[in-house]
C-alpha cells in the first residue's frame, strides 16, 4: 500500500487500511529494535525535527530513538531552547525550519490545532505528537498494536477509559482508533470530566467504575492533573481516588485477564496504585517499548515514499 | 446641489409601508416627492429599473478600530467598506483604544466621520468606564456630543448591580442599551460553540449557557427597571425563547442577529480556520434553524455585520491565540439576499426592514425611511447580478472573512447619503 498523506495530525484523518498497515510495519520494526545492532539505514540523509513547545521525555525520546533507529538526522527543539521565547510567531518558526530543509517535524504543542496550523505553513510532513486536548495518534496507534499484540485482535473487545477525558488527547485519539478497529469504548469519569456529546464519537458514558469494570478487556487509566482540583472538576484527589482510583479491590471485580493500560507518566496512588501498576497484567512499559517499533513505521510510512512500497513487500 | 431623479425602481419603504414601482425626487438633499412618472428638468436621472429602491440601509453593529487599530480600519475605510455594502449609516462599537467612553472621543469619531464625508456615523459609548464594568460613564454628556445608544461590546457588565444602575440610569434619556449577553464565567478561555464539535477538536467551548444566562438576567433587569434593552448578535435557541417571550410580555426588549450566525454552524471550524472564529461562536444546526424562525416570526429585530477587522497577524496563528471576530460590511446584504431571501425565510421587504427602520428605531434616529421631506439617504441595489466574494477587492483595510470565494446574489449600483452620490454604478464616486 502507497500512503499519500504528506502528514500525520489525527486519527480521525486516517483510513482503517492505513491503520492496519501501520500496526503491520511496527511488527516488522520492533525486529530492529531487538537486535544487537538496533539500526536500519531506511532514512539515511533525511533530517527530521522534534519541535517540542509543551514539555515531555517519553514521547520525544520515544520518536528520537525511532529517528535515529532508522539513521535519520534528527535535531531537538524545545520550547525553551527557541525563538518562541523571543515572541517569533509559530508561522516563522514553520518557514524557518522549511528554510533549513527538515523532512519531517515532529511536533508538540499545548494548543488544538496547533499542528493543523503548522502543516499548512510547512512543507516538510508533520507528526501530530500531541496538541492541546486534540489528538495524540501515535500513541493510539501504539495503544492498539498493545491491545492487538496481548488479545490477537481489537474488533470485539470492550475497552474501558477511565478518568479526565474533557482534557485528554490520548482518549480522543484512542476513542477515535478503537471505534474505527471495531472495539466497544466505554467513559467512566466523573460527569465534569467528560466532554458535552461525546457519545456521537460512538462510545458510551457511565459514572460508575465499580459497576462496569467487570465487562472490560481493557482498563486504560488516563492520568489525573492535579490542578483539576482547584477548577471545580471534583472535590479532592482523596474522593477521586476512592471512587475511580485503579487499586487491588477494585481489580478483583474485573475479567481475569483484564489488560490494564496507562498512557504515562503514572500519579500512583491516584489513578492507579503502586500495587496494580506493577502487576504483569500492567503493560505500561510494554507500551512504551511499543512506541518505538510504531513510531518508526509512522516516519516510514510518510519519508520512505517509493521505497516504502518496495520494502514493505520484502517483508512480507 | 444637483437634483436627482430615482426612475422606475421597485421601491420598498417599510416605515411607510411602500412596495411599488416608483420614481423618487431628490432636491437640496431632501426627499421631495415619490411617485409614478415624475419628470424634473435639470435633474441627474439614475434608472433604476430592475432595482430595488430602500431607504439607505442601516447596520448598528460596527468596530471601526479608530482610534487605536488604524493598521486594522480606520473611519474612513470602514466608511468606504460600508457604503460598498450599501449602508448609509453605521453604528461604531466603542471598544477603540481609547475607549469611547468620554465625549472628546466621540466628538473625535464624528469629526473625522465628517472629513470622510461618506456615510453617517453613529457613535456608540461605553456603558461603563474603559469597559471596566465598574462606573458608568457620563451619558447626558456623551449623548450631547453624539452617542446614538451605550454598550460594553466585547465585554459584557458583568455586575448585576452595575446593569441594574446603568439601565435606570438610562430612563433620562431613553437610550437603548446594548447587551453583547455572555456571561464571563461560563465563557472563559472558551474559543468555539460548546457541543460535538468543540469535543472533537479538544477546543474549550462556549455553552449557550454563557448567552443566556445573561440574557436572562438583562431582561429581568429591564423588567425590574422598567426600561429599554437591545440583544446583539444573539446566536441560541434559547435566547429567543426568552425574548419572544419577554416581547409577549410588553418588555422593551429588542434583539439582532449577524448573517455567519445565520448561514454558518460549528461545523465550519473542523479545520480549525480562524475565519470562524467569532464571539458569540458559530452554533449548531437547531440554534440556526431557530435563528431562521425568530427573523420569519419577527422575533429578530433587525441584522447587523458586526463588522470586527483583524490584521492578518492576529488571525493567522494558533486557533487559541487568535481573535475573535470577522469583517462582514461588504457581504452583509448579498449574504442575506442569497440565504435569507433566496432560500425564502424572509420576504425582501421583510429583510429591509431588519436593515432600515428597525435599527434606526433603536438608536432612536430618524433615519431607515423615504418619508418626503427626510434626508434622502437611499440604497439602490439589484438582486440578480451573480458575484464571487474577493476579499482583496474589499474597501475595508482587513481581508478576515469566512466568505472569500462565495458566490453570491447582490450588488450596490447606487449609494446616496444626504443627497450626495457615494457609490455609482458599482463603484465609489471619486471625489478627490
Amino acid at each position: 500500500m502507497v500512503f499519500k498523506k504528506k502528514d500525520l495530525l489525527g486519527i480521525r484523518d486516517l483510513e482503517n487500511e492505513e491503520i492496519q498497515y501501520i500496526l503491520e510495519l511496527g511488527e516488522s520494526f520492533r525486529e530492529v529494535s531487538a537486535r544487537y545492532i538496533k539500526k536500519v539505514p531506511t532514512l539515511r540523509g533525511k533530517t527530521v525535527v522534534n519541535l517540542f513547545i509543551e514539555p515531555s521525555t517519553r514521547t520525544r525520546t520515544s520518536f528520537e530513538l525511532a529517528a535515529k533507529r532508522l539513521s535519520a538526522d534528527v535535531v531537538n527543539i524545545s520550547a525553551k531552547n527557541s525563538s518562541l521565547v523571543k515572541g517569533e510567531s509559530l508561522k516563522d518558526t514553520a518557514k524557518t525550519i522549511d528554510a533549513l530543509g527538515a523532512d519531517a517535524v515532529i511536533m508538540r504543542h499545548p494548543s488544538a490545532g496547533a499542528t493543523y496550523f503548522f502543516a499548512k505553513n510547512i512543507k516538510a510532513s508533520v507528526i501530530n505528537a500531541g496538541d492541546g486536548a486534540h489528538e495524540h495518534p501515535t500513541q493510539a496507534l501504539l495503544d492498539l498494536y498493545t491491545i492487538k499484540e496481548k488479545f490477537g485482535r481489537i474488533d470485539g473487545l470492550h475497552v474501558g477509559i477511565v478518568g479526565d477525558v474533557t482534557h485528554s488527547r490520548v482518549a480522543r485519539s484512542n476513542i477515535l482508533a478503537l471505534t474505527k478497529m471495531g472495539a466497544k469504548v466505554t467513559l467512566v469519569a466523573p460527569p465534569t470530566l467528560i466532554p458535552v456529546k461525546i457519545e456521537a464519537m460512538g462510545v458510551e458514558v457511565t459514572y460508575n467504575l465499580d459497576e462496569i469494570i467487570g465487562e472490560f478487556d481493557v482498563v486504560y487509566v488516563l492520568r489525573i492533573q492535579l490542578e483539576r482540583q482547584t477548577e471545580s472538576l471534583f472535590p479532592s484527589i482523596r474522593e477521586y481516588a476512592n471512587l475511580y482510583g485503579l487499586n487491588l479491590d477494585r481489580l478483583k471485580k474485573a475479567k481475569k485477564d483484564v489488560l490494564i493500560m496507562h498512557p504515562g507518566p503514572i500519579n500512583r496512588g491516584i489513578e492507579i496504585s503502586s500495587e496494580v501498576a506493577d502487576i504483569p497484567q500492567a503493560v505500561i512499559t510494554e507500551q512504551v517499548r511499543n512506541g518505538v517499533a510504531i513510531r518508526m513505521a509512522v516516519l516510514y510510512v510518510l519519508l520512505g515514499g517509493a521505497e516504502v512500497e518496495k520494502v514493505a513487500n520484502q517483508k512480507r | 446641489m444637483k437634483k436627482l431623479l430615482i426612475k422606475n425602481g421597485r421601491v420598498i419603504d417599510p416605515a411607510n409601508n411602500l412596495d411599488e414601482t416608483l420614481d423618487i425626487l431628490v432636491e437640496k438633499g431632501k426627499i421631495v416627492v415619490l411617485n409614478k412618472n415624475l419628470n424634473s428638468d435639470g435633474a441627474k436621472i439614475i434608472d433604476a429599473r430592475e432595482k430595488i429602491v430602500t431607504p439607505g440601509l442601516i447596520d448598528m453593529h460596527v468596530h471601526l478600530r479608530e482610534p487605536g487599530r488604524e493598521d486594522e480600519e480606520t473611519i474612513e475605510s470602514g466608511c468606504k467598506a460600508a457604503a460598498m455594502g450599501g449602508f448609509t449609516s453605521i453604528a461604531c462599537m466603542p471598544n477603540t483604544s481609547p475607549v469611547n467612553d468620554n465625549s472628546a472621543v466621540t466628538e473625535m469619531i464624528i469629526e473625522k466621520a465628517k472629513e470622510a464625508n461618506l456615510v453617517n456615523v453613529y457613535p456608540v459609548a461605553a456603558i461603563t468606564k474603559g469597559l471596566q464594568g465598574k462606573e458608568l460613564t457620563e451619558m447626558a454628556e456623551l449623548i450631547d456630543s453624539g452617542a446614538a445608544a451605550f454598550t460594553d461590546d466585547g465585554k459584557c457588565v458583568q455586575n448585576s448591580e452595575v446593569m441594574r444602575r446603568a439601565l435606570e440610569y438610562s430612563k433620562i434619556f431613553d437610550v437603548s442599551l446594548i447587551s453583547h449577553a455572555e456571561c464571563s464565567e461560563l465563557s472563559q478561555k472558551g474559543h468555539i460553540n460548546e457541543g460535538y464539535y468543540s469535543t472533537i477538536l479538544g477546543l474549550k467551548g462556549i455553552p449557550s449557557a454563557a448567552e443566556e444566562v445573561s440574557i436572562a438576567r438583562d431582561i429581568i433587569l429591564a423588567e425590574l427597571t422598567n426600561t429599554r434593552v437591545h440583544f446583539t448578535h444573539v446566536s441560541t435557541e434559547g435566547s429567543l425563547r426568552m425574548i419572544k417571550e419577554a416581547k409577549e410580555r410588553g418588555l422593551k426588549i429588542t434583539c439582532d442577529v449577524t448573517p455567519h450566525h445565520l448561514v454558518l454552524t460549528d461545523e465550519a471550524l473542523l479545520e480549525y480556520d480562524t475565519n470562524f472564529k467569532v464571539n458569540p461562536p458559530l452554533r449548531g444546526e437547531t440554534d440556526v434553524n431557530a435563528l431562521h424562525k425568530g427573523l420569519s416570526e419577527g422575533v429578530i429585530d433587525a441584522i447587523v455585520s458586526d463588522h470586527a477587522p483583524h490584521a492578518v497577524h492576529e488571525k493567522d496563528v494558533e486557533f487559541a491565540l487568535a481573535a475573535f471576530g470577522i469583517i462582514g460590511l461588504e457581504t452583509t446584504l448579498p449574504l442575506m439576499l442569497t440565504k435569507i431571501v433566496g432560500e425564502g425565510i424572509l420576504k425582501l421587504p421583510e429583510l429591509i426592514k431588519k436593515l432600515t427602520i428597525a435599527p434606526a428605531k433603536i438608536l432612536n434616529t430618524n433615519k431607515g425611511n423615504l418619508s418626503v421631506g427626510n434626508n434622502a439617504d437611499v440604497t439602490i441595489f439589484n438582486t440578480k447580478t451573480k458575484v464571487r466574494v474577493d476579499s482583496n477587492k474589499f474597501l475595508s483595510k482587513s481581508r478576515n472573512t469566512p466568505f472569500n470565494g462565495w458566490e453570491l446574489n447582490g450588488v450596490i449600483d447606487y449609494l446616496i447619503v444626504g443627497g450626495k452620490m457615494i457609490v455609482e454604478d458599482e463603484k465609489l464616486v471619486n471625489r478627490a
